[in-house]
């Protein structure tokens, strides 16, 4: 396995919910890398984001690995949610609330926060 | 010859008619008017009993390619089922 992609694991392994996008939670660079930002912060959801556009490669590993061709990716707790549309979609119908409760714990809110984690330099 | 006029949401829908023959709703939207950014509605009994990440996994399947080659700049995917 590639270093990039070991990684890109990870991070999908290790951060509660991991947002592959287009920019960073401070800057977001794209409409549905934001549409997701906001599902995620309507539903009170820590969000570790990571750049793509860092680097081409993630890009390429990421699809690899999660089969899901287009950005923005959201992980929780290792599985693949989906884009934006269903983050969105799970957002408005309660379904997403459920499933960070389940996956992280009723309390997930109180570690809410929002951090970038760049794949160049070593975690 | 480039070809005059030519819609840019004809070879998706081609292709979502190709692995949706049976759909009772499919539609390709150019949401920006620019040919890269599309909304796509596709109502099919494929979808029954699958997870809404399955769902969409079908469509970007037969998506794959112009997703793969750039001509869909940005995709947004609205499943249903039929029953």
């Amino acid at each position: 396995m590639t270093e990039l992609r070991q990684r890109i694991q990870d991070v999908i392994e290790k951060e509660p919910v991991a947002v592959f996008m287009k920019g960073t939670p401070q800057f977001v660079m794209c409409g549905n890398s934001d549409r997701v930002l906001r599902a995620l912060r309507e539903a009170g959801a820590p969000v570790t984001g990571v750049d793509v556009l860092a680097d081409p490669a993630i890009r390429q590993e990421l699809s690899e690995i999660s089969g899901w061709p287009t950005i923005p990716q959201v992980f929780v707790k290792g599985e693949l949610i989906g884009g934006a549309d269903i983050t969105q979609e799970l957002a408005a119908s309660g379904e997403l609330t459920r499933v960070l409760e389940e996956k992280l714990g009723p309390d997930y809110r109180s570690s809410a926060g929002e951090r970038t984690v760049s794949l160049l330099t070593p975690a | 010859m480039a070809s005059i006029g030519r819609v840019p949401t004809q070879p998706l829908q081609n292709l979502l008619e190709q692995a949706f023959p049976d759909a009772t709703e499919l539609s390709v939207e150019d949401r920006t008017g620019g040919g890269d950014h599309f909304q796509v509605t596709v109502a099919s009994p494929r979808f029954a009993g699958l997870a809404l990440i399955d769902q969409h996994r079908l469509v970007n399947e037969a998506l794959a390619e112009p997703l793969r080659d750039g001509t869909i700049h940005e995709l947004r995917i609205k499943t249903k089922g039929t029953e």
